[in-house]
């Protein structure tokens, strides 16, 4: 590994809700059987976590799985651990059909936390975000404005949003437009 | 004049003034004024000019129904054209200026076409302009676009900032008067997620203004008792300056929340458009007054009834001293009260009715207003200004039986329902006949997905009269909306005043036998110059359909939309052709409501985020090195990277010379990377290609063409198998999305059985191709990886350590070259492309830009496509029979490719074009055929798809078409150029450069 960077290398900002780049993290799309026990044994052994359901995060220690289609699911893990991971996976479901590949450096992969997160989402991404309506360990497929995202919500009440690579400076600059003072809504209570 | 009163005015903060200027003129208002109130609050009555006939006119109305009081509001970057006054609330430092006059606003030139009236009638446009053609586009249309039209377009440069909002809810109930207020708070206390919207600055709609008790408070007290209560309930979400815009399927409405108009200058957004998916909608969208249709009816000073009332109540202006109040109905009578307790002047009450008012008209008499039954206004008197009426009988032609001096009138034509809302996604509507008016027919819905009606009207807006008609109304309409989303409605309306009023009566023109000369000056579209004689007109011509006689006569297709003219103008047609009001019908309401900033719409999306842009890992260094961008779909890709003063073609010729002398690179991260795996994964792959997939052997690449099920070619890379059960598909850059969603199309849709995934990585790697006779001792440097021709060969690919990087490199070429495509990790791109920079200096190494690529490609023959292709165009036509397999029983496009027009020999092959002087073709120029079409067009025989000068050989060359071209080399062509020259080119080849490959296989 030599000078991997992400797209924003880093980039911050704090307005009604603070966006930050998260940093390179390990994605691996999994797709197969979700309901079979192979599949669930192979997530098990990869990432120590269920097969989420629909909409849903399962969220470990530097792990994730989020259910993304109903063959598919993204895992989370250490960037460092992407080839290990998918070792582990495609050792578990030898002679299954399935397919594991590494997508970490095809996303972007932001947080959003503050007090206005919900309501910056919620300017760019057709979901219900209120706080009874979206809750921590929910995962979404979405629309951000003009691309494809997908974000979750964790227990600290931070939200979790990847999108693809090239569409970084975008992605940013919408959400900081998003949190820009001034606009703040003023709905969720 | 209109002046302020020295008391009054509920919504005003007298204590607080407001600067503002009018056509220059400054003037002061309070805060809570609207612009109409505190413009008449000054004395200006007179806002505007009318559209066709440059007529004066005044304010009319109160509310989003304006049709007259139209502004350019602002100045420079901030000016925006056709701004309502009565909906623009004051601010200090307000600038506006009055539309459609010239040269003023006092002193109209076109004025003058009032006096010619009668020469224009509906439909004139039409007659008059038609002969001679050419002199519509000369001479007509240049006048009349100087003559007509309302406000001057805004200036670019906006400086504000627009926004989106997504909201949830399960029911939004859009008005926020009484009606509104009950309705969401019985939903709300059932426990459903309430929206309540209000598109005013200020709550209770209009029942402040009329009075009234509910549960045994004034409704002032109710309103704000009722507020609190909403205010305090965690699930209810209240918004005021927000209109409903427009309701849309499956309860997807729009609303316009004008979130800084009226504090400009701060740093909250200006508008706010919320896009809300509600489970249930209520209309609370209260009633429009109508104005009846009397001579004079647009002169200054002839203004709603209601609107009179409303500021005279709340914001203490008085329209006149001398008030004159002309009605079909009691409500009227309220306004000439209002105005006798103010200490105004009703010289008289004419009630069109025979047998005239209820208890309001007893209490009028008792405070001494003079009240006549069965009278009309024949005509009113005066030209910027109303200064007198003349009365006349309403049973009668307009004989005049007596002249009453006033400043005022204040008419009233009976209320109509705001449909609009209810209307917009199917809901129909019922003609109430006792009201005269339409209103929404609980039978037909607007309906969702699974028949349930989404749409509940509520209040005035579902055609309930009195206060507690209203509440009980709304109780019932929320109730229902609850219940509709799984909740209990509980507990019963508040009891409210009822106030028995007379039945009202319709009257659509004054008098009832009113003749021509009256007609002509009885309006109905105030804002298109729309009279009683022009409908009625367009119903002798034929024009006998609403929709048709309002597109004649351009009747309520101004920027209010008729809210004031349609139900009058239907009811005149109606009348014209002999048949009852609700056989004519009604125009479709269309959102939304009111007319909306195409900003609002627009939302966030400007500046550095008006589109995403995709940029490779290795976007900024290009930027830092002048590249210059191309889009290729949202992609910005080199075109190429002119150095100092050197022109783009100079650039173009400067990357390949190098290239083809020693070393280029070219960022290829773009190309579509999509993985195909599985048991079943050959199999599919030779579906999906015209050559065979399945029998290539790991570690080797093909390249592969991808037909529709039509057999056009749409779309072709090179195909690398990773091991047994996976593939790599490369991709067009602009094709890799569309394919990827083809591929999963006959995955799920068709070959559901199938055993294979794709996943589309294109995002995943940076690609770099490293081109030139110094491709392989550049990477030598930097690998220590076998990669001469026997481990690495053309077409085969090998995982390699390079520069420290885990590198995937692809032996191929698309430039005819010795090439590798190094493919790594996208986050390792710029350090890749950095490394193989050092490395490749010592040979001179050059990026180039998406032009040498093509030029490259072309001097080789490679077909692109979108060039030599363009969704007409099979592999046939471009003589790639080598690569459609011979063996394969089927394919995607085999059997299309097999129909009689698609064997067709007559169909235009591909052959290379050599100009005869060396220039170069122009772009899609076709090659002429001798003879005439049938539409006196030369035929043609062929036509350029690809076209570049060759630096590599010094002349122009070409890739086209051509009728039998593989079997005519040699002949000479003929294109026409637009500019009448032909360019002559020869029939050459498509192979322009090293036919035997000996570049590439090194």
């Amino acid at each position: 590994m030599s000078e991997a960077v992400t797209p924003l290398n880093g980039a911050r900002y704090e307005g009604l809700a603070t966006i930050a780049d998260a940093g390179l993290t390990g994605m691996i799309t999994l797709r197969g059987d979700l309901a079979s026990a192979e599949v669930k044994a192979a997530v098990k052994q990869a990432v120590g976590l269920g097969v989420p359901e629909q909409r849903q995060a399962l969220m470990g220690q530097g792990t994730a799985a989020f259910w993304m289609s109903p063959d598919e699911l993204l895992l989370i893990c250490a960037y460092d651990g992407v080839a290990e991971t998918i070792a582990t996976l495609e050792e578990a479901l030898k002679g299954q059909h399935f397919l594991a590949v590494n997508v970490s450096d095809a996303r972007t992969y932001l947080h959003i936390s503050g007090a206005g997160a919900r309501e910056t989402l919620a300017k760019l991404c057709p979901v219900d975000l209120a706080p009874h309506a979206f809750t921590p360990g929910m995962f979404r497929r979405t629309r951000m404005a003009q691309i494809p995202a997908a974000f979750w919500l964790d227990d600290r009440g931070v939200f979790h949003l990847i999108c693809f690579r090239p569409v970084a400076d975008y992605a940013f600059g919408a959400l900081r437009d998003a949190a820009l003072p001034g606009g703040e809504v003023g709905v969720y209570r | 004049m209109s002046t302020r009163l020295a008391t009054g005015g509920r919504l005003l903060d007298r204590s607080r003034r407001c600067e503002f200027s009018f056509n220059g003129k400054r003037m002061q208002g309070h805060a809570g004024d609207t612009l109409a109130s505190a413009l008449l609050a000054n004395g200006q009555m007179l806002v505007g000019r009318s559209f066709k006939y440059h007529r004066p006119r005044g304010i009319v109305a109160s509310g989003a129904e304006e049709p007259n009081a139209l502004v350019g509001l602002g100045e420079g970057a901030r000016f925006e054209p056709n701004q309502r006054a009565t909906t623009t609330e004051l601010f200090d430092g307000l600038t506006c200026v009055s539309q459609n006059h010239w040269p003023s606003l006092e002193t109209d030139i076109g004025a003058v076409n009032t006096h010619l009236a009668r020469f224009l009638p509906a439909g004139f446009y039409y007659k008059m302009f038609i002969h001679p053609r050419p002199f519509w586009k000369h001479v007509y249309e240049p006048f009349i676009r100087q003559s007509a039209g309302l406000g001057r377009a805004s200036n670019p440069g906006d400086p504000d900032r627009y926004e989106h909002f997504h909201f949830f809810c399960d029911v939004a109930v859009i008005g926020g008067g009484v009606a509104g207020l009950q309705a969401a708070l019985t939903a709300a206390e059932a426990g459903a997620k309430v929206l309540l919207m209000e598109q005013t600055a200020h709550w209770g709609g209009r029942a402040p203004v009329d009075g009234g008790d509910i549960d045994g408070q004034p409704a002032a007290d109710w309103i704000a008792a009722t507020l609190a209560k909403l205010q305090d309930m965690p699930h209810v979400t209240l918004r005021k300056r927000c209109m409903g815009a427009g309701v849309y399927d499956h309860g997807y409405l729009l609303g316009y929340e004008r979130v800084a108009d009226h504090t400009p200058g701060t740093n909250a957004p200006r508008h706010r458009l919320w896009r809300i998916r509600a489970g249930q909608i209520v209309t609370a969208t209260g009633a429009i007054e109508r104005p009846l249709s009397f001579a004079g009816n647009d002169i200054p000073g002839v203004m709603l009834a209601g609107a009179v009332r409303d500021y005279a109540v709340d914001y203490g202006v008085s329209i006149g001293d001398r008030t004159v109040v002309v009605t079909n109905n009691d409500d009227a009578y309220r306004t000439a009260i209002t105005l006798k307790k103010l200490g105004l002047e009703i010289p008289v009450i004419l009630d069109a009715r025979q047998s005239g008012g209820g208890a309001l008209a007893d209490e009028a008499r008792s405070m001494g207003i003079r009240v006549e039954n069965g009278k009309g206004i024949a005509k009113v008197k005066g030209g910027k200004r109303v200064t007198g009426v003349a009365i006349c009988a309403q049973a009668g032609e307009g004989a005049v039986l007596e002249e009453i001096a006033c400043d005022a009138v204040a008419m009233s034509g009976g209320w109509s329902p705001v449909v609009h809302l209810w209307s917009h996604c199917g809901g129909k509507l019922l003609w109430d006949e006792a009201s005269a008016h339409f209103r929404p027919d609980p039978a037909h819905p607007p309906r969702g997905a699974k028949g349930e009606a989404f749409v509940i009207p509520a209040g005035a807006a579902n055609g309930a009269g009195d206060l507690a008609s209203v509440v009980a109304d709304a109780h019932g309409a929320g109730q229902a909306a609850a219940k509709a989303m799984g909740h209990t409605a509980k507990g019963k309306a508040p009891t409210a005043s009822t106030s028995p009023e007379a039945a009202m009566e319709p009257v659509w023109l004054m008098p009832q036998g009113a003749g021509m000369k009256l007609r002509m000056k009885a309006w109905l579209d105030y804002q298109n110059d729309v009279k009683v004689s022009d409908v009625q007109l367009a119903a002798r011509e034929g024009y006998e359909s609403v929709e048709h006689a309002k597109r004649y006569t351009t009747l309520g297709m101004a920027t209010d939309q008729g809210k004031l003219s349609n139900i009058n103008g239907l009811a005149i047609l109606s009348d014209a052709v002999g048949q009852p009001i609700p056989q004519t019908g009604i125009t479709t309401f269309r959102p939304p409501y009111t007319p909306i900033s195409l900003s609002a719409i627009a939302g966030g999306a400007r500046g550095p985020v008006f589109q995403p842009v995709r940029k490779t890992p290795m976007h900024s260094w290009h930027e830092a090195h002048g590249a210059h961008f191309e889009p290729v779909g949202q992609w910005r890709r080199p075109y190429c990277f002119p150095k100092g003063e050197e022109s783009h073609r100079e650039a173009v010729s400067r990357e390949i010379t190098q290239t083809r002398a020693r070393l280029g690179l070219l960022d290829a991260s773009t190309l579509g990377k999509i993985i195909v795996k599985g048991p079943d994964a050959g199999k599919f792959l030779d579906m999906l290609y015209t050559n065979m997939m399945s029998t290539l052997k790991p570690g080797r690449c093909r390249y592969g063409l991808m037909c529709n099920e039509n057999g056009f070619l749409m779309d072709d890379g090179v195909v690398a198998r990773i091991d047994e059960d996976t593939f790599l598909c490369h991709t067009t850059t602009g094709g890799a999305e569309a394919i990827h969603g083809h591929m999963e199309d006959w995955l799920q849709c068709e070959w559901w059985d199938w055993k294979v995934y794709t996943a589309n990585v294109t995002e995943q790697y940076a690609q770099v191709a490293v081109v030139g006779p110094k491709a392989r001792d550049t990477l030598a440097k930097l690998t220590n990886a076998d990669i001469g021709n026997d481990a690495l060969p053309f077409m085969g690919w090998a995982d390699l350590t390079l520069a420290g990087m885990s590198v995937r490199a692809y032996r191929i070429s698309f430039s005819g070259e010795l090439s590798y495509e190094l493919a790594v990790p996208a986050s390792q791109g710029r350090a890749l492309w950095d490394a193989l920079l050092e490395a490749g200096a010592e040979y001179g190494v050059t990026p180039y830009g998406t032009e040498g690529l093509h030029v490259m490609r072309a001097e080789k023959g490679f077909i692109m496509i979108g060039d030599e292709t363009d969704g007409t165009v099979i592999p046939q036509d471009l003589n790639m029979q080598w690569a459609i397999s011979k063996k394969k029983d089927d394919y995607l496009g085999k059997r299309a490719q097999e129909r009689a027009h698609m064997a067709d020999p007559n169909r235009w092959k591909l052959v290379g074009l050599e100009t005869l002087d060396g220039e170069v073709l122009p772009d899609g120029a076709y090659a002429t055929a001798p003879g005439h079409n049938a539409n006196g067009q030369r035929k043609t025989q062929g036509r350029v798809t690809s076209t570049y000068h060759s630096p590599t050989l010094g002349r122009g060359i070409a890739m086209g078409l051509v009728l039998h071209g593989p079997d005519r080399m040699g002949e000479v062509l003929d294109f026409p150029k637009l500019d009448g020259g032909i360019v002559k080119a020869r029939i050459v080849d498509p192979v322009f450069y090293d036919k035997d490959g000996e570049k590439q296989n090194v």
